[in-house]
């Protein structure tokens, strides 16, 4: 019997009001890639941050090798052997790819000799990279490089890896896969975050699942389909979008050559967007993050005024015009991140709901607002929605994502638009209210709207849309009908594997 | 008026003692904001530094027995603010503002019987040797020990920030406290070593207006120069050395604004007193276009979540 | 800075700062088995009681600084908040509360919006003297002329004096994105200046031999901001205030203008796609707080004071930032808050000449204020938890 790399028995960790992590048992063997499963909100998280030292456990024992594990901080946590790929917020934007590194290393040698080693490492697991770039002008894939070396710089026996494929696009996690494979076959363990169903039958040697903070199923994922794990991970069936056949009408949106300098110092300029979107269908427009996905709804609401005549609206253009004037036209756009840019945190759904809809919505007269008329209208959402929520009084912050972000959809759905806008609809979003979001986009669809889904769940893109463009690098391709696609294809449009090769094994 | 009456070398050197205050106050500041932390608090922490710095010289009698108290001072002063930022978590521009109300009320406070009493002898010119040797010596060895501190001062945190280890990790929680938590960094104390560093910088800096620059005691003395040295950060995009060239910039515009208040110049006093006022609004306007090398995290609260 | 800080591009920043909070339910800060849980909504208790906290807090520990003085604490706090109210000579400083309290409530009303919105304007100082001296460079121009439109002209003067003054930092940060925090501030050094040569030079009393100071507007009746009731201290300035207190009060509660300064400061980015126009609220915050300065420099000089003098402000600029706070930038707030600290400065004074109480002292007491409000405000926002401490 092999001896057990990690083990974790009774793990618990509560929060008030919440328990994360109940009891969680977890077993990983070295050279096993095990697959941590479950929804937005099931504990993976937290219950990787105890592994990684970022938590303390309020009961239960981890041991790593036999001997206890109960790290104080990350930097126990690597002295014991544990490496961390972060989805998010580990990336310094303003320093080098070497700086990075060096940050997250416990005992760094000099910069010229780490240089030396990351061109080293990358050579060997074909994740090209120069030490000298400053992480902000990166490719998402190329930042994602930064974070896997500094952990193989450790020699770590077991690497957490949180979603790592949701930056990716299908060629560059076919390549992640072989360079994951490799470690695997040097006798490294993964822990292997994700709820990509698919790519963990592909790659994962065991499964952990995760409800409610419970273990709810161990198994192998290999011999488990995918819905099953599904339903293990949900705890009861699901309702699949029902979509009919496009009836499209006139075009409402045309893009006419859209270029626009970016916002910011690592931002990604828009280069040369045409595009038109016809009433009664959805637009799909995929892309790995950071390739102008911000930037195009920016241009779209008015946050951002675009040159003249590049972008039209019903046959008028409204590149110049400010948001509030694109909205009482009728062209509205939900963006992706819920708090402080679709809703104001501290807020309550009645002021958020003012945000937006007192224009089209009548809620204020000559500049005097009609608070009355908006605490009915967020009312209004809430119960359209299913806002779960005590009032319209709460505080956007103190809603959950998934509610939150059907109050962001809902708020504009209601104001019947002609033309919707929506990035990352169902991003950080549980199953369920994923779900009722996206049927929300194909009814308005069908009633006769024209939707943009801007998204990088390609999944979600493929379901719903009727015809399919890439984000790449700030250019869009050409539109296509989804129905004539395959994930091959997708890829290839998405900017294939951005110069990745497969790993010298 | 009479503009031979000012002689240029003496004007350099001048400038060159007017320009240290500034510079010590706001190569703190720089640090400090590195650390991803904005204190406006730099006027208060300066006369806090002032007059500690002159209460202490005048009663033991020895100006760097004055100074180290300064920096003791301002770093303590300076602790107030880190904990309202840092630990309970205030806005800190409101902070930083506090800060200064304060400074100057406790200051004056404090300094209430040394109106009218004169700062000990400066004395400590370790170069004064070297004053001889034409134009250079004026200008570059007949300073104050502190003028020399100021430089090295200046050097040693461009040597930290760019070569140490040290230095990384304070610029890395001033880019993105967040990443830097992650990554198991103490954001928090990072954050609250800077703001001391910060605090002490500017007492020296008020401290060598008291005792060496005027040196005498009177209330409100700083009269702005830690709002300059503010302003000098930002122009000096958060590099060192060319904060070390802003300091001397408007050191020299303050010192060549006395002169010719001395040489009669045919312009209102009020008018000239202004211009150094009017100079760093100007310095900013032109230079505020480029933000991109403000620190990311700066200003922002860090509060750890689980 | 402060553009920094709120406008600086920044991809990973912004969107990392929600994932940070918006990833968990609780966070902490170590130390002493104290920790910091931010709550989900803001406490309302809380917001109206810490205001109450800091005050008595301060009076505390303002009394053990009295103490360290050499004062008996006790009386000293007496007398710096019971005799100018209920003492013998109530009579006489009661309306000085008014007369203290109206320069402090118009100034800091003002701040408080731009406060609200992100905007530090933090020069009001300066505005304050610029409308001071357009107010009375409008009589004086006019001097001896009687006539009822004199009053009116220079309500005008101060209040577009000061609006000019603060157009400065406004449009230069709309222009060029230059920090208003520090050109605010700049400019008050400039209108020190630029008061000083006024009393110097140009509106120097002409038959004051050589003394510097303008002619004084108490005697000039078209021009004199008198007590609209004799003794009460209610002149003119006072009626503003009340009048602002009402304004800004229906401006956040009722008006887009107060929801986009409300939503630019909760969330900029928010707001920005809510259609709100980050420059205008600039402009409009920081020209109201300069204008509402401006007045409240006019009827002080036109009033009170009655001339132009090199020490004619006296830091109501920079106290009024205090009042905002301790109002919790909320207009009725403003005005007890306003209230208070005009007690604190004719307290100060009374405890000054019967006490020996240093001036200096007050403003410390002050600046106590300010920081055990700040202090104190994060219980608005998080619980406080003790207990076994955790790791981080």
């Amino acid at each position: 019997m092999t001896e057990k790399l990690l083990e974790l028995s009774g793990v618990t960790k509560a929060y008030p009001g919440v328990v994360a992590n109940d009891a969680v048992d977890l077993t990983i063997l070295p050279g096993q890639i095990h697959a941590l499963l479950g929804e937005n909100g099931a504990g993976k998280s937290t219950l990787v941050k105890m592994i990684y030292g970022l938590v303390a456990p309020d009961a239960g024992r981890m041991l790593i090798s036999g001997a206890p594990h109960a790290p104080a901080d990350p930097r126990a946590a690597r002295a014991a052997g544990v490496g961390m790929v972060f989805q998010h917020f580990s990336l310094f934007d303003a320093l080098t790819v070497a700086e990075n590194i060096a940050l997250g290393m416990e005992d760094p040698p000099g910069m010229g000799q780490l240089s030396a080693r990351i061109a080293e490492v990358s050579e060997m697991y074909g994740l090209p990279l120069s030490p000298g770039r400053l992480v902000g002008d990166l490719s998402a894939g190329e930042r994602q490089r930064v974070e896997i070396i500094r952990c193989l710089l450790q020699a770590p026996k077991l690497l957490i890896m949180d979603e790592p494929t949701s930056v990716l696009t299908p060629q560059e996690v076919g390549i992640l896969f072989e360079t994951l494979r490799k470690l695997r076959s040097e006798g490294t363990a993964i822990l292997y975050i994700s709820h990509k169903l698919e790519e963990i039958r592909a790659l994962c040697d065991a499964a952990t699942i995760l409800r409610g903070g419970k273990v709810v199923a161990e198994c192998v994922p290999a011999e488990t389909s995918a819905r099953e794990m599904a339903e293990l991970m949900v705890g009861r069936g699901l309702k699949t979008p029902t979509k009919g056949a496009p009836d499209v009408g006139d075009v409402l949106l045309e893009l006419r050559g859209l270029s626009l300098p970016p916002a910011s110092a690592f931002g990604m300029p828009l280069r040369d967007v045409s595009v038109t979107v016809q009433a009664g269908e959805i637009l799909g427009i995929g892309g790995v993050a950071g390739n102008g996905q911000d930037e195009l709804l920016a241009a779209l609401s008015g946050e951002a005024r675009s040159p003249v005549e590049s972008v039209w609206f019903e046959g008028q253009d409204v590149s110049r015009l400010a948001p509030e004037a694109r909205r009482v036209a009728g062209l509205l756009c939900a963006p992706e991140e819920r708090l402080g840019h679709a809703a104001a945190p501290d807020m309550s759904l009645t002021e958020n709901a003012m945000l937006t809809g007192a224009a089209r919505q009548g809620l204020a007269r000559r500049g005097w607002l009609d608070w009355g008329a908006a605490r009915g209208f967020a009312e209004r959402v809430i119960s359209s929605f299913d806002v779960r929520t005590p009032g319209a009084g709460t505080a956007a912050r103190a809603l959950s994502g998934g509610n939150l972000q059907k109050f962001v959809i809902g708020r504009e759905v209601l104001q019947e638009p002609r033309v919707l806008v929506v990035n990352q609809p169902t991003w950080g979003v549980d199953a369920a209210a994923a779900a009722a979001i996206r049927q929300a986009l194909m009814d308005l669809a069908a009633g006769g709207a024209a939707v943009v889904v801007i998204s990088q769940d390609l999944d979600e893109v493929m379901e719903i849309a009727d015809r399919f463009a890439a984000l790449n690098e700030g250019r869009l391709s050409e539109a296509v009908p989804t129905a004539s696609l395959d994930v091959e294809q997708i890829g290839l449009m998405l900017g294939g594997a951005h110069g990745m090769e497969v790993a010298h094994v | 008026m009479d503009l031979s009456a000012i002689n240029p070398v003496l004007l350099i050197a001048a400038m060159i003692g007017a320009a240290t205050p500034i510079l010590l106050a706001a190569i703190g500041e720089l640090v400090v904001e590195r650390a991803g932390v904005l204190n406006l608090g730099v006027e208060g922490m300066m006369i806090m530094g002032a007059i500690c710095g002159f209460i202490i010289a005048v009663n033991t009698g020895s100006p760097t027995v004055g100074f180290l108290a300064a920096a003791l001072g301002g770093a303590l002063l300076s602790l107030l603010f880190a904990f309202l930022t840092q630990v309970a978590l205030a806005n800190q521009v409101a902070s930083g503002l506090g800060l200064t109300l304060f400074g100057l009320g406790l200051s004056a406070l404090m300094g209430q019987s040394y109106q009218e009493v004169r700062a000990p002898r400066p004395g400590g010119e370790p170069f004064a040797a070297l004053e001889g040797i034409p134009v250079l010596g004026p200008i570059l060895f007949s300073h104050h020990f502190m003028v020399y501190v100021g430089v090295a001062v200046v050097a040693g945190v461009w040597a930290v920030l760019k070569y140490t280890r040290v230095g990384l990790i304070l610029r890395a929680v001033g880019e993105n406290h967040d990443a830097a938590h992650a990554l198991g960094y103490k954001v928090k104390r990072v954050r609250t070593l800077a703001i001391l560093f910060g605090g002490a910088c500017a007492g020296l800096g008020g401290a060598y207006i008291s005792l060496i620059r005027v040196p005498q005691w009177t209330e409100g003395m700083t009269a702005g120069v830690g709002w300059i040295a503010l302003a000098l950060v930002v122009f000096a995009s958060w590099k060192p050395w060319r904060a070390l060239a802003g300091a001397y910039l408007f050191g020299g515009l303050t010192q060549l604004q006395f002169n010719l208040q001395g040489a009669g110049v045919a312009i209102p006093v009020e008018y000239l007193a202004m211009s150094p006022y009017l100079a760093t609004i100007i310095a900013l306007v032109l230079l505020s276009s480029d933000k991109s090398r403000a620190p990311g995290s700066l200003g922002r609260t860090f509060h750890a979540s689980g | 800075m402060s553009d920094s800080v709120a406008n600086r591009p920044s991809p990973n920043g912004g969107k990392a700062a929600y994932r940070a909070k918006g990833g968990s339910l609780s966070g902490k800060v170590k130390g002493l088995g104290l920790r910091l849980e931010k709550r989900p909504e803001p406490s309302a208790a809380m917001a109206y009681l810490t205001p109450l906290l800091a005050v008595a807090l301060t009076m505390i520990f303002g009394g053990a600084l009295f103490a360290i003085l050499g004062k008996d604490p006790i009386d000293a706090i007496l007398t710096i908040f019971w005799e100018p109210l209920f003492g013998e000579f109530a009579f006489f400083y009661r309306p000085q509360l008014l007369i203290k309290g109206a320069p402090l409530v118009l100034i800091a009303l003002g701040l408080s919006l731009g406060f609200r919105a992100g905007i530090w304007n933090i020069g009001a100082e300066g505005q304050y003297i610029i409308g001071a001296i357009c107010g009375a460079g409008a009589a004086l121009a006019l001097y001896p002329l009687e006539s009822p439109f004199i009053f009116p002209l220079m309500i005008a003067c101060g209040a577009l004096g000061g609006f000019a003054w603060a157009m400065i930092p406004a449009l230069l940060r709309v222009r060029f994105g230059t920090n208003e925090i520090l050109v605010s501030l700049m400019l008050v050094y400039v209108a020190e200046q630029l008061l000083a040569s006024m009393a110097l030079g140009l509106l120097r009393n002409p038959d004051g031999f050589g003394f510097p100071g303008s002619r004084n507007l108490q005697q000039y009746p078209s021009a004199h901001n008198a007590d609209i009731i004799a003794n009460t201290g209610m002149h003119w300035g006072v009626v503003t205030a009340l009048i602002a207190v009402i304004f800004a009060y229906t401006l956040l509660e009722r008006h887009r203008m107060g929801f986009a300064i409300k939503v630019t400061g909760s969330a900029p980015r928010a707001a920005k796609f809510g259609g709100v126009s980050a420059g205008r609220v600039v402009v409009f915050c920081l020209g109201l707080s300069g204008a509402l300065a401006g007045l409240a420099g006019m009827f002080e000089v036109a009033g009170p004071s009655g001339q132009i003098t090199i020490d004619f402000n006296v830091g109501y600029g920079f106290t009024a930032i205090i009042v905002a706070f301790l109002g919790r930038l909320n207009p009725l707030g403003i005005l007890a808050a306003g209230l208070l600290l005009a007690l604190t400065y004719i307290g100060g004074d009374i405890a000054q000449s019967q006490l020996q109480l240093p001036s200096s002292a007050i403003q410390v007491f002050q600046g106590m204020l300010l920081f055990f409000l700040l202090a104190l405000d994060v219980l608005t926002n998080y619980r406080m938890r003790f207990g076994a401490g955790e790791v981080r």
